[in-house]
């Protein structure tokens, strides 16, 4: 069946590059029929990239070695469904998934706008453009439908991928990546063909909202995948590769914020196309990073040839996007201007600058080590306190904006204004700053600001509930009337539990280790654990030995835990089994590691006491849940927004 | 092998003609034109557009007033200009007699 995948892969080919080549000569001729063609081009490049991910799923599926791909990344051990997750575990794989992501995405994106043909005409070459890249990649220089002799057994999957999460992750991370590249193209086809008006941002609204939702819950899925998996006690290492991943996401958080100031008031054409341009850039810039393995990270898991053609791709794109961004300034001015630099625009306009310079920032440190392997042939790093110095300088003035900007008016404010709608979020956060200190929890600068900068955010985001309501006489008819505004505080309120759970678990967390004869105990923040035995577990694929724990807390048992250590003998490699206790009255963990076992029993233990960690997790749930109030379709715009792009169809339904 | 390429074969033609489909539905149309965005066109988007503006920024102000944003001296002061400007979109929507759309063009 490899010969199928082969050729499906080289139709893929075939079609993307026709929807580039002759949809660009149809856009730019106005032949009608050719561009309809190039569009149907399009579709049809799902359709064969869907058969040729099928070959490959059927590959995994059935074990067979006789896919070099298959035999690199699975073995006969290794259970079904992590087994179907290498479609996305190495590197051909996750390539495939990418193309199929984007051919499924760019379909469907057409298909919805097809009677915008003259703004469609030019998004389908850019589509093509970028997929094009991807098919290339998959045909002539990393196809995941080589094949060999058969070996008896597969080389199995990296330990740590062998994670219920990577089932998610991956895919939810990619879905946001691949997600970014529609409102780019609309974007490109916009000023391609020279329609400045807001019919671009009107389609791609909700993918940019979507990917931006897949990009967010992916990190941190991620996030998770890594404080159970890896066995180091964290969820968050400015690792490489998760830097990759925040970097696209804070400027699609920008641009989303930015893009309401264009819808509202004609302004900052530019920077929106700008943000989208970066936004576009990050997330083939983090898929480079993913897969190369130029930079040693804990995601790279292999060195690949693809570096360069990626360095290259991104250069096209860089240069493509700035040139016809400069090449269109003239239509892009706005007419009207800032009014004022105390306005809800206004307070805007400064988290767009906070977020693109973190995320410019981050851009710095995980670059670089090329750059000064290229300038002085020594590869040196930035760590943690740099990443650490840039999230407090730009995080925490980003975390009080959200408290400050849906308490400011559009267009300006008066200082008695602003007065009557500070006073209340600004007493929360003196009296939480100061309860704080009085309990002693001001040892932690950046912990206390975020702390009080929460309290203003929380009551900033209540009072505006609250007065909307009353305004409008209910909450539903409130949310209803403004999705977007009020799907978007929840997620505010969704970044304002992370932001304290990330506090809470990094400043005032508690690590201690020790080790430990059967029957010894160790404290650690008021929790006593007990080394009780050790056992050796035969699994399907890993043989696991782990000490049993009993964490008690006020002379009360509380919980058993299992840390210990896996062996994978056909990967021949080893992972933590990280062992964790959910405190439902610190909404925290404890957190325990068997960093070592010795041949006299001895238990080398690591406990982290992670207070208000589990508000992290609980985030992504409110994160999830105010993005799709905002998502969530509004009949009444949507009718609006029929009138005014389509006219023509509007009246025939009518 | 030959099943697959046989496959293979299948959904190059299926995906050719999938492809040839605008050509193969209109051998010989009357117009082979893709419809392009007139001034006229552009206007009227431009019109509609600063339309919505102005009648959401006198939502916005209305809301925000109801909601303590903004105090009542500047609710006066800043709603005078927004009526007006969503006076003038509206006005400047209605059909004007004189105006064909050549002339619309025309000032373009």
């Amino acid at each position: 069946m490899a010969a199928l995948g082969r050729v499906a892969l080289l139709l893929s080919f075939a079609l993307v590059v026709y929807a580039l080549t002759a949809g660009s000569y149809a856009a730019y001729r106005r032949r009608r029929r050719l561009a309809l063609s190039a569009q149907n081009a399009l579709l049809a490049a799902f359709g064969t990239t869907l058969v040729a991910s099928a070959v490959l799923l059927t590959a995994l599926a059935r074990r067979d070695f006789s896919f070099v791909y298959v035999a690199s990344h699975t073995s006969r051990s290794l259970p079904l469904g992590y087994t179907l997750s290498a479609f996305w575990g190495g590197q051909e794989g996750s390539l495939l998934l990418w193309l199929l992501i984007l051919s499924g995405y760019a379909a469907l994106a057409v298909w919805l706008n097809r009677r915008s043909r003259e703004l469609v005409a030019w998004v389908v070459p850019v589509l093509g453009g970028v997929a094009t890249f991807f098919a290339f990649m998959l045909c002539f220089v990393s196809s995941p439908f080589d094949k060999a002799v058969a070996p008896a057994d597969g080389a199995g999957m990296v330990a740590s991928l062998q994670n219920p999460y990577m089932l998610a992750h991956p895919p939810m991370l990619y879905l946001g990546y691949v997600g970014l590249t529609i409102p780019f193209a609309f974007a490109m086809g916009a000023l391609l063909s020279g329609r400045t008006d807001e019919r671009w941002i009107v389609a791609t609204r909700r993918w940019t909202l979507t990917a931006w939702t897949f990009l967010g819950v992916g990190q941190l899925l991620g996030a998770h995948w890594a404080y159970v998996e890896i066995g180091w006690g964290g969820y968050y290492a400015w690792d490489p590769v998760e830097n990759a991943a925040l970097m696209p996401w804070l400027a699609a958080t920008a641009f989303l914020h930015s893009v309401m100031i264009q819808e509202k008031r004609g302004m900052l054409k530019v920077w929106n196309m700008v943000l989208v341009a970066l936004a576009f850039n990050l997330s083939i810039f983090g898929t480079f990073l993913t897969r190369s393995g130029v930079i040693n990270s804990i995601h790279s898991f292999s060195q690949s040839p693809l570096g360069g053609w990626f360095l290259g791709f991104i250069a096209v794109c860089v240069v493509f996007s700035v040139g016809i961004i400069y090449l269109r300034l003239p239509l892009l001015r706005a007419r009207t201007k800032l009014e004022s630099l105390v306005s809800r625009e206004a307070t805007f306009l400064y988290n767009n600058l906070l977020l693109v310079a973190l995320a410019l920032t981050i851009l710095w440190g995980v670059m670089y080590p090329l750059l000064t392997q290229a300038v002085n042939g020594e590869t040196r790093s930035v760590s943690k306190p740099y990443y650490n110095f840039f999230l407090h300088s730009f995080g925490l003035p980003l975390l009080l904006l959200m408290g400050i900007g849906p308490l400011v008016a559009w267009r300006r404010a008066s200082l008695r204004a602003l007065g009557r709608t500070f006073i209340i979020p600004a007493v929360a956060a003196l009296v939480t700053g100061g309860a704080l200190i009085g309990v002693g929890l001001g040892s932690s600068t950046p912990g206390l600001l975020a702390y009080t900068f929460s309290a203003f955010v929380f009551a900033s985001i209540v009072l505006e509930f609250v007065r909307g309501t009353r305004a409008t006489g209910s909450l539903r008819r409130l949310v209803a009337k403004n999705r977007r505004r009020y799907g978007g505080y929840v997620v505010h309120a969704s970044v304002l539990l992370l932001a304290i759970g990330i506090a809470g678990s990094s400043a005032y967390q508690t690590i201690r280790e020790r080790g430990l004869n059967q029957g010894q105990s160790m404290e650690v923040a008021g929790y006593t654990l007990t080394y009780r035995s050790l056992q050796n577990t035969q699994h399907a694929n890993s043989q696991s030995t782990s000490a049993t724990v009993e964490v008690s807390r006020g002379g009360s048992h509380v919980a058993t835990l299992h840390p210990g250590k896996s062996f994978y003998p056909v990967e021949n490699d080893f992972g933590n089994d990280v062992s964790i206790y959910h405190d439902p009255r610190t909404i925290g963990d404890v957190f325990t590691i068997a960093d070592q076992f010795d041949k006299n029993g001895t238990l080398f233990l690591k406990v982290l006491v992670k207070p208000l960690v589990n508000l992290v997790w609980a985030a992504g749930f409110l994160f999830v849940f105010g993005s799709l109030v905002a998502l969530w379709p509004d009949a009444v715009e949507q009718r609006r927004l029929a009138e005014r792009y389509e006219p023509g169809a509007v009246a025939a339904r009518t | 092998m030959a099943l697959a390429l046989a496959l293979g074969a299948l959904l190059a033609a299926l995906v050719v003609v999938f492809v040839a489909r605008p050509f193969l539905r209109e051998p010989a149309p009357a117009s082979d034109r893709l419809d392009e965005q007139g001034a006229v066109e552009r206007l009227r988007l431009e019109l509609l557009e600063a339309r919505d503006r102005a009648l959401a920024a006198l939502k916005e102000l209305e809301f925000d007033h109801r909601t303590g944003k903004v105090t009542d001296d500047d609710y006066r002061e800043q709603l005078g200009p927004l009526r007006r400007r969503a006076a003038e979109a509206l006005r400047a929507l209605e059909p004007r007699a004189d105006v064909r759309p050549e002339h619309v063009g025309g000032r373009h």
